[in-house]
């Protein structure tokens, strides 16, 4: 009995619960599924990767959090993992890669040089995703501890829970995309 | 309605409910969900790459001729093992019947090398 009270469950969302019933916003449902089954994709290309391997294996356990299944094609993935140096030779694949997710997507920058270059202040070197793509979350770190690559899917999480499900078709995030040149 | 009939209606209500909800999520999740599709999120998905060429062209059936033989023939040494099994109580009737079995594929066998089927170049 003692392992089952272990098991924490996701809370309820705030709403009315009644005899047999419960009401609540719908967003805020569809932000609790959207949160807790965010299948990531990995975009691997140096040593943020190999934390990401520490992150997915048993002992940090990102399955934990829903995210169990790690998608290799972007049709299926919700959140793209951007782990490690992007060249500018790199940056358009990357950029594809993103156009072919589906909606609604989320992008988590991992490590320095995802974030901004880190040390590779070269004109080789893209400084930073967000040259490219729009990223909702940046860990910090070279390379990030898997503590700190789960702290930032919790992160993601809040953001993906705090939706509003009328986010995607608003001009806002067209203009965020036509910035990026995305269509 | 007989009794008889009367009993398939808690199946019937399970399939439409069955059918119902993988229909009706499909249908739902399909207009709730945010969509968006441009010429390159519709390409093929290589990994990022340009894709180049199409996939539909044709190709040679060589490897699925030699597979399919293999099959046939591995089917009839799968028939020989109960046989191998049950050697002495089957007996003289036994070896007759196999024998049979065997030259039929054996034929087959030696039109598969006339016709020079597993002949690779």
């Amino acid at each position: 009995m003692e392992n089952v009270s272990k098991t924490k469950m996701v809370e309820a969302p705030e709403g009315i619960a009644g005899e047999g019933f419960f009401a609540t916003r719908f967003d805020s449902v569809i932000g609790l599924a959207r949160a807790n089954s965010l299948w990531p994709l990995p975009f691997a290309t140096s040593c943020c990767g190999i934390e990401f391997m520490a992150t997915m294996a048993s002992h940090y356990d990102l399955a934990r959090f829903g995210s169990e299944r790690v998608s290799f094609s972007p049709r299926q993935a919700d959140m793209l993992l951007v782990m490690g140096t992007i060249s500018k030779k790199m940056a358009p694949i990357l950029r594809q890669v993103y156009e072919q997710m589906s909606e609604p997507r989320w992008v988590i920058a991992v490590g320095a040089c995802a974030s901004s270059g880190g040390i590779f202040d070269t004109y080789s070197v893209l400084q930073g995703i967000d040259k490219v793509i729009p990223v909702d979350v940046y860990v910090p770190g070279c390379p990030p501890r898997p503590e700190q690559i789960v702290d930032g899917v919790m992160h993601l999480q809040e953001l993906v829970k705090n939706e509003s499900s009328r986010r995607r078709n608003s001009d806002e995030y067209k203009e965020l995309l036509a910035s990026y040149n995305i269509e | 309605m007989q009794a008889s009939q009367q009993d398939l209606i808690p199946i019937i209500m399970q399939i439409l409910l069955a059918v119902g909800f993988v229909g009706g999520t499909i249908l739902i999740s399909n207009l709730l969900g945010p969509k968006r599709s441009s010429a390159n999120k519709d390409k093929s998905f290589e990994c990022g790459i340009e894709s180049v060429g199409n996939a539909r062209i044709p190709f040679s059936v060589k490897y699925f001729l030699v597979a399919i033989l293999f099959v046939l023939f591995d089917v009839e040494v799968i028939f020989m093992y109960p046989w191998a099994v049950n050697f002495k109580e089957m007996g003289v009737d036994g070896l007759l019947k196999m024998g049979v079995f065997m030259i039929l594929l054996l034929i087959g066998f030696f039109y598969v090398i006339k016709k020079k089927a597993l002949v690779w170049e």
